[in-house]
């Protein structure tokens, strides 16, 4: 009888036991197996490491073969003895301990390492992986230890690894080099959310975190940033990605890419020499999760014993095992070109779902806080299924989807609700209610709203509403409401969207679209600009400005000019100026090369033809001449105009120049809807043309005329007159109190024309005149606005702030031909 | 070209081509990162300079979108800018080289 050939697998981890596993199921007598392992331990569940660490699990619970499976197969386990060479030409590996084995068919499953930042310190005592049963060691015994620990890593391991230690009962930081957590499988919006449930557990979470070093005496004491922040702990857990483990396949002289190479039945350039797992690289691709592996080792036993069935590479979902925390990700949620998101945001549940199609198949899903889907949405995603049919219904998940209830009219779907399915959640309105009210008389929205209450709150309920309205009314309904939405992002307008963050508190751009059921994933340049100001605007001191939600001229802090380069606009307090100041703006045109140097509509100079990569420079030196930016470039206050007045003029009443200072100074830095500009003219005349500007004073013998709501724009709108008052001061806090009711009340891009015109003169008036009381608070809150927003912000970028935004990223040359 | 840190999350930065069309190289919200070369089809504007959102990049100018993945104008507008192929590479950002110097003359 004829030796059965010997088939060596080195890896004792889960794919080379079940390669083993697979081979053994389709002929249990081929082979004569022998596996070697490194470390010194049957085969157990990787993946369970994190439920180990929890404290949810123990080793045994973690064990995929005891050793009574190697034993009763015959399979001769070699642990703690890995192997340290291969020699291909007479086919046997070499173990440590320098026992050799030689080989008919050789399989490698080495795995992969764990990846080690190479920042000073990383070798100190108390620096762990997380990728074996004696790193989890390692880790239990610091949390014996007490102590705060850091995390290196906020993807899928690190947050596992964050996870149980805190259960452990350490006080751990997660150290995230990205700007949202486990970018990779989450899109902003989940990992936001994701960010949030975490801290809400104490972890402290720091993204965009870039580790400098890990310092210490012989042992971890803590973690320096890039920035400066330093992190006191006595354990550091590096979880920031794995790389295959090549180094046997490298010295053995095989084909190697980013992992071992192989073919689509998982054999190495050496026909004898087999690689499965994290180790290899099918295709151009490595995966470093677990589904992968068992789609390999079927294809690899399929042909090595049977029929050969190759492997076509593997579609990968993932879930966070973190306990309570449900998320799911599979395929492509990147987007692009021709595909469609698919987003349902409910906030009261916590939930955020997005589904990405092409070509009406799914290709990508996205679930946070409800994951029940995920299997359903991987199938469709795996089996390519044509989801046209289902596509109205897809993101409500396989129940109503595959229900037949849900129809292409959402009216229908309405009109089979029962009647005390709840509509209104926030104020517990159910359908009869609302039903009730609409036989009642409330024949539009608003009615609605003031009869039952419904979609009086949040409004998310307002699509539902209208859909009641429209069921119920029939052919008599007037149609859903004019008011626009903020853009398409959403079915909120304006008005509902300022609401909801201050009375929700809503205090970030990611918290307003989940709050509001935004059904993008990072909302478009239309919504992102005006939810960064409704935030600045409700949280004046708290809110952090949004860089990538401003406009380019707010990014710059300049104007954007046809050809790309910018103008910039230095202030002049109520247009005046002196020789060190033209002085300064000469030399910078002519140090930078400035094409034009021109006076604007607004009494200022503006200087043109400045590169993006100059700016810096040109802020230092206007500044090192005492000016500071002139926001012409800005949703802002822009300019006061003024005239001479009653210093020079002989017709000047009061100093409209003073005046205008005082006002500028006021006002200047305060971000608005709109461009806004202010006029102080020192007597009807009118020389500084204040009855087209936003806001308007006529100097006259008795006191002050104000106006309000002019526009010398495309639409010329001259101003309408709001009251008169007898002091400077008066003049002042009217300003004030109207340019904070303009702020609070109009929506992004209005400028005040539209703004009055809409609301009616007769509400300013009661607000501004009539309410002693609401102009005082007015007035307060613009200043308390005010007391963080007057810093300059060119002073700050000259300084050194942002600087990359203005460099290139590198210089492409083209070869030179000798 | 250099890592991917150096980019700012939905922003751009720049690459001068000597004797060549400038590029744009865009991060969005997902860490995904693209290449245009950075002129809209329209006026020209510095795509760098836009606001991004999802794959598109909403130019400075006068707002069309251009996607980021075809270069083309998205919407009612039409118009194709050039798409310079991005491979990532441990953290690095590659670029296509012949792509870039497409517009060497």
């Amino acid at each position: 009888m004829t030796e059965k050939p010997h088939l060596i697998v080195i890896g004792n981890g889960m794919a080379g036991c079940r390669a083993v596993e697979e081979i053994l199921a389709r002929d249990a007598g081929k082979f004569r197996i022998a596996i070697f392992g490194a470390e010194p331990r049957v085969n157990y569940n990787r993946i369970m490491l994190s439920p180990l660490l929890a404290g949810e699990k123990s080793f045994d619970d973690i064990v995929i073969n005891d050793q009574a499976w190697y034993d009763d197969n015959g399979i001769a386990l070699v642990s703690g003895d890995p192997v340290v060479a291969i020699d291909r030409k007479i086919q046997t590996v070499t173990a440590r301990s320098g026992r050799v084995e030689s080989y008919d068919k050789l399989i490698l499953a080495t795995g992969s390492d764990p990846f080690i930042i190479p920042v000073p310190g990383h070798d100190l005592q108390g620096v762990v992986t997380f990728r074996d049963m004696d790193d989890v060691g390692s880790m239990l015994r610091a949390a014996d230890a007490g102590g705060d620990a850091v995390v290196i890593g906020g993807g899928l391991l690190g947050l596992e690894a964050a996870h149980g230690l805190s259960l452990r009962g350490l006080k751990v930081t997660v150290l995230h080099i990205m700007p949202t957590l486990m970018e990779r499988q989450l899109d902003e919006a989940a990992g936001w959310l994701l960010k949030e449930a975490l801290e809400g557990r104490g972890q402290t979470i720091l993204t965009g975190a870039d580790t400098a070093e890990i310092y210490g005496q012989g042992k971890v004491e803590g973690v320096r940033l890039k920035d400066g922040r330093d992190i006191p702990a006595s354990l550091v857990v590096m979880a920031v990605g794995i790389r295959p483990n090549v180094k046997l396949a490298r010295a053995a002289d095989l084909a190697i890419g980013r992992g071992i190479h192989v073919d689509d039945h998982l054999v190495t350039s050496d026909a004898n020499i087999l690689a499965v797992g994290e180790c290899v690289e099918h295709n151009g691709s490595v995966y470093g999760l677990v589904a992968p592996l068992w789609d390999m080792c079927r294809s690899l036993a399929d042909g090595l014993v049977a029929t050969p069935n190759g492997y076509t590479g593997s579609v990968t979902s993932t879930k966070l095992k973190v306990s309570g925390i449900d998320v799911f990700s599979a395929g492509d949620f990147s987007g692009g070109e021709g595909c469609e998101d698919i987003v349902m945001r409910d906030a009261s549940r916590g939930v955020y779902k997005r589904v990405i199609v092409k070509d009406d198949r799914v290709i990508g899903a996205v679930l946070y806080g409800d994951t029940g889907d995920g299997n359903w949405y991987f199938d469709l995603l795996k089996r390519q299924e044509d989801v046209s049919d289902i596509r109205d219904a897809l993101i409500f998940g396989q129940a109503f989807a595959s229900g037949g209830g849900a129809s292409a009219n959402p009216n229908a779907a309405v009109a089979a609700m029962a009647d005390d399915a709840e509509i209104c959640g926030c104020n517990g309105v159910s359908k009869g209610k609302v039903v009730a009210a609409i036989t009642g008389g409330a024949v539009t929205l608003d009615a609605v709203r003031a009869g039952c209450k419904a979609s009086a709150s949040c409004g998310s309920c307002t699509g539902l509403v209208e859909s009641l309205l429209a069921v119920t009314l029939g052919d008599e309904f007037a149609g859903t409401r004019d008011v626009p939405t903020v853009c398409k992002c959403t079915s909120f307008t304006h008005e509902d969207v300022r609401r909801n963050i201050v009375e929700k508190g809503l205090k970030a751009i990611p918290q307003v679209m989940q709050e509001l059921h935004w059904t993008t994933p990072d909302g478009c340049a239309s919504c992102r600009p005006a939810l960064n100001y409704y935030l600045l605007c409700a949280w004046p001191g708290e809110f952090v400005d949004d860089n990538q939600s401003r406009f380019v001229n707010e990014r710059m802090h300049a104007n954007i000019q046809k050809d790309g380069t910018y103008s910039v606009v230095p202030r002049m307090w109520g247009g005046v100026t002196n020789p060190k100041e033209l002085r300064a703006i000469a030399d910078v045109a002519e140090k930078f090369g400035a094409r034009m140097v021109k006076v604007t509509g607004g009494q200022r100079l503006d200087i043109f033809g400045i590169k993006k990569e100059d700016l810096p420079a040109v802020w230092a030196d206007l500044n090192a001449a005492g000016m500071v930016s002139g926001h012409a470039y800005a949703k802002a206050l822009r300019t006061v105009k003024t005239c001479v007045g009653s210093e020079w003029c002989r017709f000047g009443t009061q100093d409209s120049t003073g005046l205008g200072i005082k006002t500028e100074q006021m006002t200047w830095g305060s971000f608005m809807p709109h461009k806004f500009k202010i006029a102080v003219s020192g007597c009807p005349r009118n020389c500084a043309e204040a009855t087209i500007k936003d806001f308007g004073v006529i100097c006259v013998d008795s006191g002050y005329e104000l106006s309000v709501g002019g526009n010398g724009g495309i639409k010329l709108r001259g101003t309408d007159f709001l009251c008169k008052v007898a002091t400077e001061q008066e003049a002042l806090d009217y300003c004030a109190a109207f340019i904070q009711l303009y702020r609070e009340e109009a929506r992004y891009l209005d400028r005040t024309a539209p703004w009055v015109e809409r609301v009616g003169m007769d509400y300013i008036k009661a607000r501004i005149v009539e309410d002693d009381v609401g102009r005082e608070a007015l007035r307060s809150r613009f200043l308390f606005s005010q007391s963080f927003m007057q810093d300059d912000p060119w002073a700050k970028r000259a300084a050194g702030e942002d600087e990359k935004l203005h460099q290139h990223m590198a210089e492409i040359r083209p070869l030179v031909m000798a | 070209m250099g890592p991917v840190d150096q980019l700012p999350a939905l922003g751009a930065r720049t690459l001068p081509v000597r004797g060549g069309d400038e590029i744009a190289i865009f991060h969005t919200a997902n860490g995904d990162v693209y290449a245009l070369v950075n002129k809209c089809p329209h006026k020209a504007g510095p795509l760098s300079q836009g606001i991004v959102h999802d794959t598109t990049v909403t130019c400075p100018l006068h707002n069309w979108r251009i996607s980021l993945v075809t270069g083309k104008a998205l919407g009612a507008d039409e118009g194709c800018v050039p798409v310079i192929p991005v491979k990532i590479d441990g953290g690095r950002i590659l670029i296509g080289r012949a792509e870039a110097l497409a517009s060497v003359g």
